[in-house]
């Protein structure tokens, strides 16, 4: 494997291997907490803290897993993160743990974490999948703060709940819906690969 | 009357795919042929119905009395990931040719969402056994259904001219999204 330096760890999550854009991982999560910068948001967080302490968990054990019943053992690393994360939802903000609603226990199936384990934390030292989670983190949240933000403002006219359109604007509700969610991230998908064709024939 | 419009709705009105986004992955893997598209439908299907009902068992029997629910998560994906272990043996046993049809669409089925979306939402709808399983099979055909017409639209797409950029799972999110907007069509037959 070839050694990159740490900055190259945390920066790859951002664009060249970003979970959504690029690996096109996560994408229930991504389509179903949208509709609003704040749920995207806190479901960005929710999903750091998995991952991050998932991969350190990993990465610092990785040694007692027999190869076997790695994945097995990864999903139980993952679901008590994820649990913690749940819990802790609905005891400190609960009006946004009932608007995620089924979306925080399924953070438990979301792509991202299980493969950054098996891919990442799995090989490599306690250190390096920190950086690599936190990469990734950032990478995800920034992911959906771009889709809730054009979401939310197309769909209600608003940021964070205040109005930033004026008045001469007609909220487009179908974006709020889940067609929204679906067409918003399609053409998200085609300006991310016409980027990267861009910049890959400039090279 | 309650359990016909549990499944309608499962099916079709809050379809897993168009209104609860699960199953994304597979609907966008495996949508390239009508072929494979229905197999993988039917494996849900299957699958999901024998997970709403074990989990059901799971979540009445022995977390709910307890005082174990805080341990449903991690519960629910380890009786999951084992049951399709099962399941994927136990068919691969009794008929070669079913596990040629749609066992390797098995281990897929492990690291699906809507199957442990199923079982999260059944719990937290609160449904009896009956209206569990009901849900459950209404929601694998509901899947069936979108992933079979997506297939459908994909093979036609063959032959479109499609932007460069867009190809693959750009144009493939944007169909989904007109077909979400179609879905939304049913969301009046149940008052």
């Amino acid at each position: 494997m070839p050694t990159k330096t740490i900055r190259e760890e945390f920066v790859k999550g951002l664009w060249d291997e970003n979970p959504i854009f690029r690996q096109l991982l996560g994408m229930c999560p991504t389509l179903a907490v949208t509709n609003a910068v704040i749920n995207g948001f806190a479901m960005g967080l929710a999903t750091s803290f998995v991952l991050i302490f998932s991969s350190v968990v990993v990465s610092s054990i990785k040694k007692l897993i027999p190869n076997q019943v790695r994945i097995a053992s990864y999903i139980v690393i993952i679901a008590t993160f994820v649990t913690m994360a749940d819990r802790f939802l609905a005891a400190f903000f609960y009006p946004i743990s009932k608007e995620l609603g089924p979306y925080v226990p399924l953070i438990v199936v979301n792509c991202i974490i299980l493969g950054r384990q098996e891919a990442f934390s799995s090989k490599n030292t306690v250190g390096r999948s920190l950086i690599d989670a936190l990469g990734m983190s950032l990478g995800f949240v920034l992911a959906l703060l771009i889709l809730s933000s054009i979401r939310e403002i197309l769909g209600m006219g608003t940021f964070l709940g205040h109005q930033v359109m004026g008045s001469w604007f007609k909220p487009w509700i179908i974006m709020v819906l889940p067609p929204g969610a679906f067409i918003t991230l399609g053409i998200l998908l085609a300006i991310a690969l016409q980027i990267e064709r861009k910049t890959k024939s400039r090279r | 009357m309650e359990l016909a419009a549990i499944f309608i709705s499962a099916m079709l009105i809050n379809n897993f795919v168009f209104y609860y986004f699960l199953g994304i992955c597979p609907f966008l893997g495996v949508s390239k042929k009508i072929d494979s598209a229905f197999s993988m439908g039917l494996a849900v299907t299957f699958v999901m119905t024998l997970t709403a009902v074990v989990s059901w068992a799971i979540n009445y029997w022995i977390l709910i009395p307890y005082g174990l629910d805080y341990l449903q998560i991690v519960s629910f994906i380890l009786v999951i990931a084992s049951l399709v272990q099962l399941v994927e043996m136990f068919i691969r046993k009794i008929s070669p040719p079913l596990y040629q049809a749609m066992g390797i669409y098995l281990p897929l089925i492990t690291t699906n969402c809507a199957i442990m979306g199923l079982a999260i939402i059944a719990a937290r709808k609160e449904y009896g056994l009956a209206e569990t399983v009901i849900f459950g099979v209404g929601a694998g055909l509901g899947f069936t259904l979108a992933i079979v017409l997506m297939a459908g639209i994909r093979e036609q797409l063959e032959l479109a001219d499609v932007p460069e950029a867009l190809k693959g799972p750009g144009i493939a999110l944007i169909i989904a999204g007109i077909m979400a907007l179609a879905f939304m069509g049913f969301s009046g037959m149940i008052k």
